[in-house]
C-alpha cells in the first residue's frame, strides 16, 4: 500500500510533503518514513497518509477551477493608490 | 498551460498533467533504470562491511550503503507518480528486460575500491545527477535534489579514505593506485556512449529530460578529477591525459567494453542479479507476514 509522508523539519513550520512510500500499515508507514526520509535529523514530527485517501484537484479543470480568484485584484493591498504621505499603512 | 507551453516557460511538468506518451515512457525507463542502480550499487561495498579496518570507517560505510538504498526508495516513488508499480519495475529488473548502470557489474577488489568508488563512481554520478535537479518532471527532479545533498558525503568520504591510504604504507598506497587504476576507465563509460552514438539525446533535451550530452558531462568530470587525483599523489591511467589550456583532453575509451557489459558479459552481471534476486525472495516471508498483520487490523 502507498503512502505520502509530510515532514515537519522544525517547530514553527508545516508539515511538508516529502514523498511516498510502501507500507502494510500505518504503523510500518511512520518507521519506514523515518528511515527513508529523517536520516539526516531532517524532522521533528512525520504525517503519513494513505495515498489512496487524497482526494486531489484536476489539472484539466485548473483554469475554471481557480478561476473565481483570477479578476479579484482588489484582495491584494497593491490594490489601493494611497497619497506618497500616508505612512505606516 | 499544455505541455508543450510549459516546457517552452522552463516549468515543472506535474504527475496528473497530461503529457505526451514517449515522455512518460521515457521517464518510467530512465527513472526505474537509475532506482535499479542505486540498489545494484550497495552491493559492491555492501561486500566490505563486515570488513572494515575501523569502527569508524564501518559506521560511514554502513551509513553509505543505507544511503544508496533510500536513494532507490526515493526514485522508484518517482517513477510510480507516473503509473507504474514497483513491483512490477524489480520484476522488470530481476529479468534482466530493463538494465542497471554498467559499472555494477566490476568487483571491489580491495579495501581501497570501497575509496576509489566513492571518489570516482560517486564523483561520476553527481556530475550526471546535478543537472537532473532541473529536470522537466517534477517528482524526478525533486528525487534528485535530496539525492545530490546526499552523494556529497559519499564522495567526500571515498577521497578522505584514499588520501589516507596514498600516505600509508608503501602497501596501503600501492593498493589505492591499483584500485584508482582499475575502476578510471569503467568511470569515464557512466557517463553513457560518446555523443554521436547517443540517438535519444536530441529528444531527452527537447522534453528537458537532459539537459547536458554525455560527452560534455564526461569532460566536465574529467576536468574536475584530474586535479584531484594529483592531490592524492595517484595517477590516472592514461598516457594520453593532457591539459589543452582550457580542458584535461582524455585517451582513447574502449566501447567495445562497455557494450561487452552492458550485453552482460562484465565481471559481475550474473553475480548481482542473482544477488538482487536471491535478496527479494529472502524477504518475501517478511512481505508477506507484514500484510497478514496489516489484514488482521491490529496495527
Ligand atoms: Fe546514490
Ligand atoms: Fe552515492
Amino acid at each position: 500500500m502507498l503512502w505520502e509522508v509530510f515532514v515537519r523539519s522544525r517547530r514553527g513550520l508545516s508539515h511538508v510533503h516529502a514523498g511516498s512510500l510502501h507500507a502494510s500499515d500505518a504503523a510500518m508507514a511512520l518507521r519506514n518514513a523515518r528511515d527513508v526520509y529523517t536520516r539526516r535529523n531532517e524532522g521533528v514530527s512525520i504525517w503519513v497518509v494513505p495515498a489512496a485517501e487524497i482526494t486531489a484537484s484536476s489539472p484539466d479543470e485548473k483554469e475554471q477551477f481557480f478561476d473565481p480568484a483570477g479578476d479579484k485584484v482588489y484582495r491584494h493591498p497593491t490594490f489601493y493608490e494611497l497619497p506618497a504621505e500616508v505612512r505606516h499603512l | 498551460m499544455d505541455f508543450d507551453a510549459l516546457l517552452a516557460a522552463d516549468a515543472r511538468i506535474e504527475p496528473r498533467d497530461r503529457m505526451p506518451d514517449g515522455y512518460r515512457r521515457t521517464l518510467i525507463r530512465q527513472i526505474a533504470q537509475h532506482a535499479h542502480s542505486e540498489i545494484i550499487g550497495m552491493q559492491p561495498e555492501g561486500d566490505w562491511i563486515t570488513r572494515a579496518p575501523s569502527l569508524r570507517r564501518k559506521a560511514i560505510l554502513l551509513a553509505k550503503v543505507q544511503d544508496e538504498a533510500g536513494h532507490g526508495l526515493y526514485l522508484y516513488s518517482a517513477a510510480e507518480t507516473l503509473g507504474v508499480d514497483r513491483a512490477d519495475l524489480l520484476d522488470l529488473l530481476h529479468s534482466g528486460r530493463q538494465r542497471y548502470s554498467s559499472i555494477f557489474n566490476y568487483p571491489a577488489l580491495g579495501w581501497a575500491d570501497v575509496g576509489t568508488i566513492g571518489w570516482l563512481v560517486d564523483g561520476a554520478a553527481i556530475v550526471n545527477q546535478v543537472p537532473i535537479c532541473r529536470c522537466s518532471y517534477g517528482p524526478y527532479a525533486r528525487a534528485m535534489v535530496r539525492i545530490c545533498k546526499e552523494e556529497s558525503f559519499h564522495q567526500r568520504q571515498g577521497f578522505e579514505l584514499l588520501l589516507t591510504l596514498a600516505h600509508g604504507t608503501a602497501g596501503q598506497r600501492a593498493m589505492a593506485q591499483d584500485a584508482v587504476d582499475r575502476w578510471w576507465w569503467p568511470s569515464l563509460m557512466m557517463f553513457g556512449p560518446p555523443d554521436e552514438e547517443s540517438p535519444n539525446t536530441a529528444q531527452s533535451m527537447a522534453w528537458g529530460i537532459k539537459r547536458h550530452s554525455n560527452d560534455e558531462l564526461r569532460q566536465r568530470f574529467v576536468d574536475m578529477t584530474v586535479p584531484q587525483a594529483e592531490v592524492l599523489g595517484l595517477t590516472l591511467p592514461d598516457r594520453d591525459l593532457s591539459f589543452d589550456g582550457e580542458h584535461w583532453r582524455y585517451g582513447e575509451i574502449d566501447w567495445a567494453e562497455f557494450r561487452a557489459v552492458l550485453r552482460g558479459d562484465g565481471p559481475c552481471n550474473a553475480e548481482r542479479i542473482a544477488r538482487r534476486r536471491a535478496a527479494h525472495d529472502d524477504g518475501a516471508w517478511v512481505r508477506e507476514a507484514a500484510d497478514a498483520y496489516a489484514a488482521k487490523g491490529v496495527a
